[in-house]
């Protein structure tokens, strides 16, 4: 037995779970566990400059690496100021832990100086919280959180921790397995589940496989892949299953939802099977619910049986790890091909192409841009978005073609994720190159952290769809509010001086015909750098389906509507 | 419609929390709610009764076992069950009513626990229209104050709503059938 200080259990137990990184910022209450960092430099410290920039960085490099992202603050403000990074990281599932220091034990519920009570604010939006109250508990609850944060449907898991605790001495004991009597997950299907699904998939003429983030995050790609073969098979890919199956796939056709194609939404409208795997049935990507193909036998795979039936009846409801349930699968069901369905969803997409290309012309818009920094990258950088046009834009002209490739908000839709997520990335995967596509909005939302970036040398490119607009909220106040543009035209500094400021290179790209060179130009440049692209001002993204609408609605021209 | 819905938690703080925020959250009505302890230490019990929809019970059965405190919940709306529910009642009655109360209260097996010169307290244990009827019957006479435990229940016969064990024989099962019930350290994926 070693006797240490909670601050020394807390940094010690990081290293055992293989921590490497953690985003955090300091102050009062926190100060004990600081103190002691020196004394555990495997654990690399980086400085961040607003706590939401940690969080997001802890997401962006768990989403890049698929490894546990760690990020920590102090009480009161700091600690608040994780929430938004919090939840955006438990919405999407993405295994993330989160550090808070609270005020001394005596003074919990005294309403002292930086006091908020933090387990209180983040129970509703983690997939477990602690107030740990003895230094005793510290290691153990590590390792279950660390347990619980990766396993079964990964989330986020919160642990706030009294400035004292840092300093009580306590035997650091490692527990060498976690056993919790509530927590469970099952990973194999059940047998008899696994066999009616394949006589529904055997017996189906117009099959369709919905996959999302849950292949990504089971690291299911190749078992999709084979699944998708072996049964003949489309799959349609939720915004964040993009990258299950690579774009160039015979049976791969996108993106479905509300800026899904016309061909996947119809796809999906006419299937007499749905094989939903790993997606939580969003309403961004069904639409209405009630409406969404009623007469389809859904047979659907997730980890997390509250999934199932939650927004639309399941025949077959199969719990288990996406993985081990596609292999499970892939056994059961007979080799088959869908020529015909596969061939009218193929003439649907020669018909309807126009409506998801690059559009002709001389003008700057966004599709032209992305599809060429797209192109200009590769599938092998990493990408992450913020929310809104432009990242509608770089999930239809990103050529996402690999897991983790894409990194986006996509259930919270955090605007101001993409240059901390983007940061976070960077340091998972250093020999990668990362580009973040940004709105001047949520650009301006989060830049803060391109000093944390100066400073840990992360060369992340910046691409700014500057059309000073808001452009998503602008593009509904036009269709569905009657052109009556309130509060979405928005002032910029000048983002080449914002770049100058921080140290970093900058380029503003006004014309096509600079594109190519800027990007060659971002690349070369060993450090940050921030691209204005001054984009068309009121390009609409389509084809879309209105908020409320069923898939079968999709419109593909640029009309009034509602 | 009314579902029962029984849940084992860990006795530990906040978890009342926890299943409130759930509740409300998920906008599950919450009839009544009652928690105790139970056979075994460490675990609590609770009880609720949630108003809503058919589909409903599966949700919040499915929602409350996702907690990582909740450590085992069943839908106890179609089973057998013995439930029950404690209310005291306190009844204004002049002394020349008292008689008459008594009376009634017989016919629904409550007693009287406490009597001042212008009022009593009623104590009745039954299912919850039981109790309905009863304080249905008092309303005449001024009901002045009353306090509902909640309903709690018990399936009949052996079958219990089990915490679940830890043996080596269910652990294996739980191993070979894909429920993990411990995790490898460190759990980093690739």
């Amino acid at each position: 037995m070693t006797m240490m200080s909670g601050a020394d259990i807390v940094l010690e137990s990081l290293k055992r779970l293989g921590v490497d990184t953690v985003f955090g910022y300091p102050g009062g209450v926190v100060l004990p566990l600081y103190d002691r960092w020196p004394a555990h430099p495997e654990v690399r410290h980086i400085l961040v400059r607003h706590e939401q920039g940690a969080g997001h960085a802890a997401d962006g490099y768990a989403r890049a690496s698929g490894k546990l992202g760690v990020a920590l603050a102090t009480s009161g403000p700091g600690a608040t100021n994780l929430v938004t990074a919090i939840t955006t990281a438990h919405m999407d599932s993405v295994p993330t832990l989160f550090i808070t220091g609270n005020v001394g034990r005596e003074l919990l519920g005294r309403d002292g100086f930086q006091e908020a009570d933090i387990t209180g604010i983040t129970m509703p939006t983690v997939k477990h919280n602690y107030l740990v109250m003895r230094a005793e508990d510290l290691a153990y609850t590590f390792a279950e959180a660390a347990y619980i944060a990766t396993t079964g449907r990964k989330g986020s898991v919160h642990i706030d921790i009294p400035k004292d605790v840092f300093l009580e001495q306590a035997d650091f004991v490692w527990p060498e397995t976690i056993e919790i009597r509530g927590y469970r997950p099952q990973t194999v299907g059940d047998t008899v589940l696994i066999e009616e699904a394949a006589a529904i998939i055997n017996a189906a003429e117009r099959p369709i496989i919905f996959a999302g983030h849950g292949i990504i995050l089971g690291n299911a790609a190749p078992e999709l892949r084979d699944f998708a073969e072996k049964t003949g098979t489309p799959v349609l890919n939720t915004l964040l299953g993009l990258g299950s199956l690579p774009p160039e796939h015979a049976l791969a056709y996108g993106m479905m939802g509300m800026h899904g194609s016309y061909w996947a939404n119809h796809a999906a409208s006419n299937a007499d099977v749905i094989v939903a795997l790993g997606m939580r049935m969003d309403d961004r990507a069904l639409g209405r619910f009630a409406d969404m193909n009623p007469t389809a036998k859904v047979v659907h795979v997730d980890i997390d049986p509250a999934e199932h039936g939650k927004n639309i009846p399941t025949h077959v409801p199969i719990v288990g790890d996406v993985k081990v349930v596609l292999a499970q699968l892939l056994d059961a069901v007979e080799v088959n091909s869908h020529a015909e369905w596969v061939r009218w969803i193929d003439d649907l997409r020669n018909d309807h192409r126009l409506s998801m290309s690059v559009p002709p012309g001389e003008e700057m818009s966004q599709q032209h841009v992305i599809s060429k920094i797209a192109q200009f990258i590769g599938p092998e950088a990493v990408l992450t978005t913020g929310v809104g046009q432009h990242q509608m834009w770089a999930a239809q002209f990103g050529n996402i073609s690999r897991p983790h490739q894409l990194i986006t908000s996509g259930g919270l839709g955090t605007m101001g994720f993409e240059v901390p997520a983007a940061m976070g990335a960077a340091v998972a995967c250093p020999d990668r190159a990362v580009w973040t596509i940004c709105g001047d909005g949520g650009f301006q939302m989060t830049f803060q952290e391109i000093a944390t970036m100066v400073d840990e040398q992360l060369p992340v490119k910046m691409a700014i769809m500057n059309n000073g607009f808001l452009g998503m909220v602008r593009q509904w106040q036009e269709l569905f509010y009657g052109n009556n543009y309130v509060s979405v035209a928005m002032s910029q500094p000048d983002f080449l001086k914002l770049a100058e400021a921080y140290g970093i290179h900058g380029i503003r790209v006004t014309d096509r015909s600079q594109v190519d060179a800027a990007l060659k130009e971002a690349a070369a440049y060993p450090g940050p750098v921030i691209l204005d692209f001054r984009v068309e001002a009121e390009g609409n993204v389509f084809p879309m389906v209105p908020a409320g609408a069923s898939l079968s609605e999709t419109i593909e021209e640029p009309q009034r509507v509602g | 419609m009314k579902h029962t819905v029984a849940a084992l938690v860990e006795d530990r703080p906040g978890v009342l929390n926890r299943v409130a925020s759930l509740f409300r959250r998920r906008g599950f009505n919450i009839d009544s709610l009652a928690v105790g302890t139970t056979e075994e230490a460490g675990i609590s019990r609770m009880t609720i009764v949630v108003e809503g929809a058919e589909g409903i019970a599966v949700q919040v059965e499915r929602q409350l076992d996702k907690l990582i405190d909740v450590v085992a919940v069943e839908d106890l709306t179609n089973l057998e069950t013995v439930s029950r529910e404690l209310a005291l009642i306190k009844v204004a009655a002049r002394p020349d009513q008292r008689r008459e109360i008594l009376d009634l209260i017989q016919i629904f097996r409550a007693q009287v626990v406490d009597v001042a010169p212008n009022s009593l307290i009623v104590q009745i244990t039954a299912a919850g229209d039981t109790l309905d009827a009863l304080l249905e019957n008092l309303r005449p006479y001024g009901v002045r104050e009353m306090v509902r435990t909640g309903v709690i229940a018990l399936t009949r016969g052996a079958r219990t709503t089990a915490v679940p064990h830890e043996s080596a024989e269910a652990r294996r099962f739980h191993s070979e059938s894909g429920r993990r019930p411990e995790g490898e350290l460190p759990f980093v994926t690739e």
